[in-house]
């Protein structure tokens, strides 16, 4: 009897493909050539590698189907994602290596783990399966979970990683048990269905409604896991300890990527697979979001440390972004990932300038280190003071916008008092924004430092980047609300 | 229309100068000054362009421009002038430059200030000329953020935290309006947009519309502020820089009055009558308390904040009340209070820089030595409490004229602010300028300088032409000013047909 070999297509998977062939490619060089004095062909490679997976995914865009037995979905959905966490992975690339070369660190590794990461992240937005949701989330915090730790001669950091390791495998538990009961409930853990086997939903159509209490256990357990990935009250508590101990462009990288990643699956999940049963999801979804942005903003307000307050931050905007989800119309998903790709990107911002200006060792984070920086370094305190208003949500930054469409969206599907919880926590969260514009505009530097913190050239271009971006795209944000509109043209499966 | 887009132009000019000033280096704040001098100057004098353009005898918006900005969502750059914005544009430009010149003693960090000051006239401008909702937040947020630092870098002690207070009491107000905007926005039955003008006719229940003027009405209450909203004024103006102080009493103030009659009244007619009562109650109880509390005030700035909120309880007033007299005169107080205060400030910062206080107290007697700053100083305190003749008279008594048409009880207790008013002004005035000297210091207070005197002539002409001559303002005022108070009276009357069957005042 011939062997039936199904045609095997990759276009789902090419990006992670690259990101992972240069990833590992880069350890191998970095091997070979040694000890050098500049390594710049390291961080060239690993943005070809990045590069190249932009190219594929954008390659991607415009097919919907499944892939491998219906474990990937290919759609708009994922290139876009896709492609944001590439511009993200640039990005901290980039900042990453003005750091390693002002911290004489490793270089390899760090590129090398970047990118693990971000073929994690991106292998979330096109998982089709629970399983591949769960490898992939694996792959990533595997990989982050290095990286916060990276600061080897830093107590903070190894404390943080090991914090984030502990919590984050629990949490990880939990998503295992999440896939398992559903797996119990109705036989099936596919997100989609297809020729290859029922999905979900379709097989919990077949057995009938009876184990729906099951299921909707199983969905809490699932939103456990990926709750702890992307910062939700109550599985937040590791955030602002991993922040501050890690790398600043750690954090930056974490903020921008392990949110949209989770976010991603949970949009995947719920919006579309569990969308008919959203009126029984929605109220611990609903639950999970208020407590979010009131927790996130309320204890941002008391925060000393610059790290640990866009920590708490990064905790109050998940929560915005839950009532983009929690609307579930087309608005709410086009909203939210337009929120994740432009918070991303002012949140890389706001941590290259925290970087440039933690000097040696990265210690200089606290706010009293901020005193008078208007006056000292008015560039750099402006793009800051841009990167807060954008996070506080200021017209003529893209913040405003995206606020804009995440309330807008649940305002139209009659939400508009979840739009209300989201504006009066928007104000909350304006003071400790207020709070280091405070500092660094209307107090006095206390003393000299004696020597003045350089920022590399790459930084340079990682602030102006992202600080272009967030004007331009609180300007005229048309075209990008646009690509991410039509990326939210689901594979409907089938 | 007319060829040049005056108006467009005046709104960005402030903005493309700061460019300007941002070329200049930070240690030359001589030309610094000047810089900043010549852009509000040009501004003002384009602004001139507008007020000629201006087209009297109609209700309709004019001078503006209408550019498709996000097709996608339905906003527009949409802009234009009535008569209600008219005279709010022209105060501002009018003003800026005064302003600059108030600010000539700030040598500190002198570039930012300047910069952040031209953004303000570009934020402050946005607002009054904007028909488009959407352009319209953006341009009040946006107005919030270079007053807030200006207010916290260069004002007296507790400065931080007047403008931590200034910016929060507005935000969360903002905020509410903001979800209103967007409901607002979902409830039009057309194909979506922000325009201000299509937005007018959208067909919203009661309770909808209740709860969706509380939105608007939110924001702009703390703008105005109507009590108990208005604690952050006193702090803001007090801990304000002059200039700071003179842009907030007679600008920023007027941005809740005027987002009052622009869109809570308009968009939301049925809700605005049903809520009259208490928005009138707010404005009386804002009339006698502000007067009151201004009495005892040991701090002139402090004295001069709350009698803002009684003046502004006054335009409130005239605006709910229902007829042409009060909605007329409520816009002509607007400009009223916008230079008596204005230049109330600006008198007292030229004092603060002589002597460096704020206590009344530590004055006493300096008409003495500064006779000309005391006769000034007088003028426009009459003309700030009332006095026939002057500015302040001929709106607070359009205001009581129509509240008497109206609401005939109503005047007594406003009218018995305006006797307050002349209460705490004449008091503050005599122990300021007359009696003994108890401090040396008080002696040697040069006058009023030449730079002063320019600041200051071109606001005492006008307090003085209005009160003679109000005509040219109310004429332009009136038709506008006519078509709101018929959307409050009867929302029946459709905006367009509302022009033509005005009962003549």
């Amino acid at each position: 009897m011939p062997l039936d070999i199904p045609a095997v297509r990759l276009t789902g998977i090419a990006p992670e493909i690259a990101l992972c062939a240069t990833a590992l490619l880069l350890l191998v060089i970095d091997a070979v050539l040694g000890e050098r004095r500049n390594r710049w062909y390291l961080p060239a490679l690993a943005s070809i590698g990045l590069g190249l997976s932009i190219y594929f995914a954008t390659e991607a865009w415009g097919t919907t189907r499944l892939e491998l037995s219906g474990m990937v979905a290919v759609d708009g959905f994922a290139s876009f994602v896709k492609i944001t966490l590439a511009v993200f992975g640039l990005l901290t690339v980039w900042l990453g290596r003005d750091f390693l070369v002002r911290e004489r660190a490793e270089e390899g590794e760090f590129y090398g783990l970047v990118l693990f990461a971000v073929a994690g992240m991106m292998l979330m937005a096109g998982a089709a399966d629970l399983i591949v949701v769960f490898l992939a989330l694996e792959t990533f915090s595997l990989a982050l979970y290095v990286l916060v730790g990276f600061r080897r001669r830093s107590l903070l950091s190894q404390e943080s990683s090991m914090k984030y390791f502990l919590l984050g495998s629990f949490s990880t538990a939990f998503f295992l048990l999440g896939i398992a009961f559903v797996y119990g409930a109705v036989g099936s853990t596919n997100l989609y269905g297809g020729e290859d086997g029922p999905g979900i939903v379709s097989s919990f159509m077949a057995t009938g409604a009876s184990d729906v209490g099951l299921l909707i256990l199983a969905m809490g357990l699932l939103i456990v896991g990926l709750g702890f990935k992307v910062a939700a009250v109550p599985f937040h508590m590791w955030t602002p300890d991993a922040y501050q101990g890690a790398p600043s462009p750690v954090t930056g990288f974490m903020a921008a990527g392990s949110k949209i990643a989770g976010f991603a699956a949970l949009l995947r999940l719920l919006d579309v697979t569990l969308y008919p049963l959203r009126e029984d999801w929605r109220p611990l979804v609903i639950g999970v979001a208020v407590l979010t942005m009131v927790v996130g903003s309320v204890l941002a307000v008391v925060q000393e440390d610059v790290k640990r307050l866009l920590a708490y931050s990064s905790i109050a905007h998940a929560g915005f972004v839950f009532t983009g989800l929690i609307a579930a119309n087309d608005r709410g998903v086009s909203g939210s990932l337009f929120y994740l790709a432009t918070y991303g990107i002012t949140v890389l911002g706001a941590f290259a300038v925290v970087a440039v200006l933690s000097g040696r060792d990265d210690e200089k984070v606290t706010l009293r280190d901020y005193r008078g920086l208007f006056y000292d370094r008015p560039l750099l305190a402006g793009a800051l003071t841009l990167f807060l208003l954008s996070l506080a949500g200021v017209p003529v930054t893209s913040g405003f916008v995206a606020k804009l469409v995440v309330f807008g969206a649940a305002i139209q599907e009659g939400y508009w008092w979840l739009a209300v919880v989201g504006m009066v926590t928007s104000a909350i969260a304006a003071f400790f924004y207020l709070k280091v514009l405070v500092v660094m505009y209307m107090q006095e530097k206390e003393t000299e430092d004696a020597e003045r913190v350089r920022s590399g050239p790459l930084s340079t271009g990682v602030i102006g980047l992202a600080a272009l971006a967030t004007i331009v795209l609180g300007l005229y944000w048309g075209p990008l609300i646009d690509v991410a509109e039509r990326a939210t043209l689901f594979f409907a499966g089938g | 229309m007319s060829e040049w887009p005056f108006l467009d132009i005046v709104v960005f000019l402030p903005l493309a100068g700061t460019l300007l000033i941002g070329l200049i280096p930070r240690a030359r704040v001589g030309a610094l000054r000047i810089g900043a001098l010549a852009v509000t100057v040009v501004t003002f004098l384009l602004s001139l362009g507008i007020l000629m353009n201006f087209d009297t005898g109609t209700a309709d918006f004019q001078l503006g421009t209408s550019v498709e900005w996000i097709p996608e969502w339905g906003i527009s750059y949409i802009t234009g002038v009535d008569g209600v914005s008219l005279w709010m544009v022209m105060l501002t430009t009018f003003l800026m430059p005064l302003s600059v010149l108030a600010s000539w003693s700030v040598e500190r960090r002198a570039k930012p200030y300047f910069i952040f000051l031209l953004t303000l006239e570009t934020g402050l401008l946005g607002v009054f000329v904007s028909l488009d909702l959407f352009l319209f937040y953006v341009f009040w947020e946006a107005s919030l953020v270079p007053m807030y630092l200006l207010i916290g870098i260069w004002g007296y002690r507790n400065r931080v935290y007047a403008a931590m207070k200034f910016f929060l009491f507005t935000l969360v107000g903002s905020l509410l309006m903001l979800v209103a905007i967007l409901f607002l926005y979902f409830s039009f039955p057309g194909s979506p947009t922000f325009n201000y003008q299509e937005l007018l006719g959208t067909p919203l229940s009661l309770g909808t519309q209740r709860l969706l003027f509380l939105g608007f009405f939110a924001s702009f209450a703390v703008k105005v502020p109507l009590v108990p909203l208005h604690t952050w004024l006193p702090d803001a103006h007090t801990e304000a820089p002059t200039a700071g102080s003179v842009m907030l009493a007679a600008v920023l103030l007027k941005l809740g009055a005027y987002g009052l009659i622009r869109f809570a009244i308009p968009l939301f007619p049925d809700a605005a009558r049903e809520l009259v009562p208490l928005v009138m109650t707010l404005a009386i109880i804002g009339i006698v308390y502000g007067a009151a509390v201004a009495i005892v005030q040991r701090d002139m700035k402090r004295l001069i904040a709350y009698s803002s909120i009684a003046h502004l309880g006054f335009i409130v007033l005239g605006v709910f009340v229902g007829s042409i007299q009060g909605m007329s005169g409520g816009i002509l107080q607007m400009l009223n209070h916008g230079l008596s205060t204005g230049a109330l400030f600006m008198l007292f910062g030229a004092l603060y820089e002589r002597r460096h206080t704020r206590r009344i107290a530590d004055y006493g007697g300096v008409a003495r030595s500064a006779p000309v700053l005391a006769g000034v100083f007088l003028f426009v305190a009459l003309s700030s409490l009332g006095l026939p003749g002057l500015n302040g008279f001929v709106g607070e008594f359009l205001v009581l004229l129509g509240t008497f048409f109206r609401y005939r009880w109503w005047v007594v207790p406003a009218a018995f602010g305006i006797i307050l008013a002349a209460i705490y002004l004449l008091w503050a005035y005599k122990r300021v300028f007359h009696g003994p000297i108890t401090n040396d210091a008080n002696l040697r207070i040069p006058d009023l300088r030449p730079r002063e005197m320019v600041m200051l002539a071109p606001i005492l002409v006008l307090i003085a032409f209005i009160g003679v001559y109000p005509k040219p303002f109310l004429d332009r005022i009136e038709p506008s000013a006519q078509k709101v108070v018929d959307q409050l009276r009867d929302s029946s009357a459709l905006p367009e047909a509302a022009v033509g069957d005005a009962d003549a005042p």
